[in-house]
């Protein structure tokens, strides 16, 4: 793989503190959640395979057994922030995205 | 014709009902066309709990009979016709309205009517007995205009009568016959602290009086005359001198009667026709009748296990009891009269307390015979058990009856009880039923409740059931874990006991002190709920966001779609014509789907996440405050219309609900919380199926408690009666707050309360007699919460930087290209899978 190319989104202070926005890039509706405590950002698809309507990005975030994730705002399924895999139901999983916090600007890698 | 044969029940009371319920849940059920008839104008109720119809609750309520019963069974029943006859030789039922059936089998199930001496003046007006609900009706009536009321017969039922004519706020006497109370239950010592302690509460008690005439009084409208010459003036008579079976229409058929009454039956339920059995009040096995409903029910089952041609056999019935009387209370067991021979006695008194309690044992000291207990029963579970189970008892039986001023351990452990012990007698639920039942995944009393009906009945069992439940887990290394998620190993309530302690008003704080990890929906959103409750302070704040589902953070319901549905609140269900006006034009104006809720509001759906602040500014404008349908709060105060425009109405409804939802609004609880108030007991607002019911009665205000709908919907309880709005206030204050601190995440108060050891009672003593101490407290925590109150939605739009969140992308004013809507009778609806396939093939080409 070569040099990734990275894509702005927006500000560190545009995001939500353990909680999520949703971005739009190259008409995909990208989840991005932010964990200030340890500096982390995760992307995840918007999309919720479940509930098939684009909410993930509301859903609650924390971690299961050390995993990183957020609870679906519909029905409530886990999904690995970091994979995208679902905790609940491993044939199903959601795309996950590179991302990270370049000089206080949010940066997503498709 | 279906090949089916017909089988007849006769009598639709409780034991009749019992009865055709375990037929139907038998596999023989399939073999049969059911036909029962019910004299009475209802079908079965509980004639067990009948004092409650004075203290509110209705013939509905008392119902045994779930809905749609007899239609989902295809059980034929005729309400209010009574079976007149029978012809044993042709197999057929003849009614009093002329219907005929030809039966195959036929159960006798017509139970018994109160026996009435045969004394003069027996038939005078405001004469009258108590076993209907009818009969309860002409109580109700006579007491109308009348201010003082004898129970003829101070047995079991006559005190029930008792209490309902002090209910009914009588001058009420009890004249008994024998020289003690409940002569049949009790012996001498218990009778007499029966009888000072019912004296106490304000009735007069006559023993040794035989009454032999009725005749007109001079200060009221009647007059007993007893054998002595003494007399007494009173207005209303009521008889309750025992019970005689109905066996009339057996006898004329020419069944087999027994000497002093009663279908004679025998161990398979059987009459002395083998095609039609008797069960219940109205059957005598071995010369005895038994007046009680659990030997009832065990006879409906022996008669469908003999049907389906299992060995069953009725073996007579333990007739011990446990019971309130006028919150006195009062129980039975086994040879309480100490009649075995050479028998010996242990006898505790504690005249202070008012407490009385005998054991009667075997002559060697080994067995338990019987036990009278009157003023505290809290023992009768496990001297039943040693009673029934000829368990042996410990080396001291008085240790049983003795205070435990220690804390040895006294009593018997759960564990020393035999698989077939009976747990429930109401229900015949064994300790072996309780005991697969745990094994199969129940976990808490109210689980065992669902499962096997046990302490559904009259409850007597219920500390019974919780200590087998929780020595059956302690066994299986099944300590059950209360820990409300892997971030914390605290219950709910440890939790917020917590955060009252240490003054905690962060998660990020608690967390950190108490717990692991960064948290999960679960316990953010308990912790969220918590401090919310707790310090009331704006949810949206940077630091509790994360703590909200997303129906909180957005202030709004998120529906299916990810669009968004608004509730503005309307106080108790009330609009102006104008503020209708303005809901309906900012509907219109955004294209929303609008609703009319089950809470007397109205329900605006199909709102983007960017339209919501659009949409409560206008609302706000308007005049509209947030209606926290998001929140896991308090909801809505339904009310009717009330004494201001109703015939019918008692007092202000309306009036009270508005007060009640502006004073409630916005606490957060550990669930919604749904409030209804009535103006009269017709009950148009369904107050009894909400978390707090309130009824208006002449005497004031009735507060019900406990109560809902939804999946697994209960009637509230009645907590408290006739009172004034100050202290009807000052008890919800205390209950809702106790609720908030005790209960675990979404618990509804209904579980709370069958959870909680010693429910209602507790709760009672809790809120109403302030055991704990706390009363003030709570009252204070409410205030705080009532004093703190914001609209969320007026807050959140008067700040720009919590605009920002409202909108579908953080870096585009694009929408969600996801959400659909086509329409539907004239108003949007969100398309289905199919729709959106269509639209979007329709939309590319």
């Amino acid at each position: 793989m070569t040099e990734q190319d990275w894509i702005d989104i927006c500000s560190v202070d545009d995001l939500q503190p353990d909680s999520g926005v949703c971005a739009l890039v190259k008409d995909k509706q990208i989840a991005v959640f932010y964990m200030p405590k340890e500096q982390a950002v995760f992307a995840i698809n918007n999309y919720d395979p479940f509930g098939k309507a684009n909410v993930l990005s509301r859903g609650m975030i924390g971690d299961l057994n050390g995993a990183p994730m957020v609870a679906s705002p519909l029905y409530k399924q886990h999904f690995n922030l970091q994979t995208g895999e679902c905790l609940d139901d491993p044939e199903v999983s959601v795309e996950a995205y590179s991302i990270r916090i370049n000089n206080g600007r949010v940066e997503v890698s498709l | 014709m279906s090949d089916k044969q017909t089988l007849v029940v006769i009598g639709n009371g409780m034991v009749g009902q019992n009865f055709l319920v375990s037929l139907m849940e038998s596999e023989i059920s399939e073999q049969y066309e059911v036909v029962t008839f019910c004299e009475e104008p209802r079908p079965a109720y509980d004639r067990v709990h009948l004092t409650e119809y004075f203290s509110g609750k209705t013939a509905d309520q008392l119902s045994m009979v779930e809905e749609g019963f007899f239609e989902n069974n295809n059980i034929t029943i005729h309400i209010g016709d009574k079976a007149e006859s029978i012809n044993l030789a042709e197999k057929l039922v003849i009614s009093q309205q002329g219907v005929e059936i030809r039966y195959d089998k036929l159960v006798l199930a017509t139970g018994s009517v109160p026996f009435v001496p045969p004394i003069q003046g027996k038939d005078r007006a405001k004469c009258l007995v108590y076993r209907t609900i009818e009969d309860l009706e002409a109580i109700t009536t006579a007491a109308e205009h009348s201010k003082a009321g004898a129970v003829i017969g101070g047995g079991l039922l006559g005190l029930e009568a008792a209490k309902a004519l002090t209910d009914l706020g009588l001058k009420t006497h009890v004249i008994q016959f024998s020289h003690r109370l409940m002569s049949a239950q009790l012996d001498d010592g218990g009778a007499l602290l029966l009888k000072q302690k019912i004296e106490a509460l304000g009735v007069s008690v006559h023993t040794n009086r035989n009454t032999i005439e009725i005749v007109d009084g001079e200060q009221h409208h009647n007059k007993l005359v007893f054998a002595d010459g003494d007399e007494l003036e009173t207005d209303l008579v009521i008889f309750s001198a025992g019970i005689r079976p109905r066996d009339e229409i057996a006898r004329a058929c020419g069944l087999k009667v027994g000497q002093r009454g009663g279908i004679v039956i025998d161990n398979q339920c059987r009459t002395s026709d083998p095609d039609v059995y008797a069960i219940g009040e109205c059957a005598v096995w071995e010369n005895q009748v038994f007046g009680l409903v659990a030997p009832g029910y065990n006879m409906a089952r022996t008669v469908v296990a003999d049907l389906a041609g299992d060995a069953a056999e009725f073996e007579g019935a333990d007739m011990s009891t446990k019971l309130k009387l006028n919150g006195v209370d009062v129980a039975s067991i086994g040879d309480a009269l100490a009649n075995t021979e050479g028998c010996m006695t242990y006898t505790y008194q504690n005249g202070q307390e008012g407490i009385y309690k005998r054991l009667v044992v075997s002559g060697d000291g080994q067995k338990l015979l019987g036990a009278v207990l009157v003023g505290e029963a809290s023992g009768y579970g496990t001297l039943l058990q040693y009673c029934l189970n000829d368990i042996d008892l410990p080396e001291n039986p008085d240790s049983l009856i003795l205070p435990h001023r220690s804390d040895e351990s006294v009593g018997l452990g759960p564990d020393a009880l035999p698989e077939s012990a009976q747990i429930c007698s109401c229900y015949d639920v064994s300790k072996g039923a309780v005991c697969s039942a745990i094994e199969g995944g129940c976990r808490t009393v109210a689980d065992l409740k669902g499962e096997t009906q046990a302490a559904t009945g009259c409850g007597g069992c219920a500390a019974l059931l919780k200590s087998v439940l929780d020595c059956e887990l302690e066994k299986a290394g099944l300590e059950v874990n209360t820990d409300i998620c892997e971030h914390f190993s605290y219950t709910r309530t440890d939790l917020y006991n917590i955060v009252m302690v240490e003054e905690i008003k962060t998660f990020d704080e608690l967390i950190e002190k108490h717990g692991q990890g960064r948290g999960c929906e679960i316990c953010r959103q308990a912790v969220g709920s918590i401090l919310a409750s707790y310090w009331n302070d704006y949810i949206l704040e940077k630091s509790h966001l994360s703590l909200q589902d997303t129906n909180d953070t957005y202030l709004a319901n998120m529906q299916k779609d990810g669009t968004y549905s608004v509730v503005p609140r309307m106080t108790g269900g009330e609009v102006t014509p104008d503020m209708l006006i303005a809901l309906g034009e900012i509907a219109k104006k955004y294209g929303l789907y609008t609703k009319v809720t089950g809470g007397q509001r109205i329900d605006l759906f199909g709102a983007r996440v960017d339209q919501l602040p659009l949409i409560w500014q206008e609302l706000i404008d308007a005049g509209y405050e947030s209606g926290h349908a998001y929140g896991k709060s308090l909801r809505t105060v339904k009310s009717c219309v009330g004494s201001t425009w109703c015939r019918f109405g008692v007092d202000d409804s309306v009036g009270l609900a508005v007060e009640l939802e502006n004073r409630y609004k916005g606490l957060r609880a550990p669930h919604k919380i749904k409030f209804a108030v009535s103006g009269c007991t017709r009950e148009c607002a369904e107050a009894q199926g909400k978390d707090i019911g309130v009824i208006a009665t002449e005497g004031g205000w009735n507060l019900y408690v406990c109560g809902n709908g939804g999946m697994k919907p209960r009637h509230a309880d009645l907590f408290a009666t006739n009172l004034d709005k100050e202290t009807l206030i000052k008890y919800i204050d205390r209950v809702l707050i106790f609720y908030v601190r005790t209960a675990e995440r979404l618990q509804r108060t209904s579980v709370w309360m069958e959870n909680m050891e010693g429910g209602l009672d507790y709760l009672k003593s809790v809120v109403i007699d302030d055991k704990l101490g706390i009363g003030e407290n709570l009252e204070t925590q409410m205030q705080h919460v009532i004093d703190t109150y914001q609209c969320e939605w007026k807050t959140t739009i008067a700040d720009e930087e919590k605009l920002k969140r409202f909108r579908h992308f953080i870096n585009s004013d694009e929408q969600d290209d996801n959400v659909l809507f086509v329409e539907e009778r004239g108003q949007i609806r969100p398309a289905t899978e199919e729709e959106h396939q269509h639209l979007k093939i329709a939309e590319e080409a």
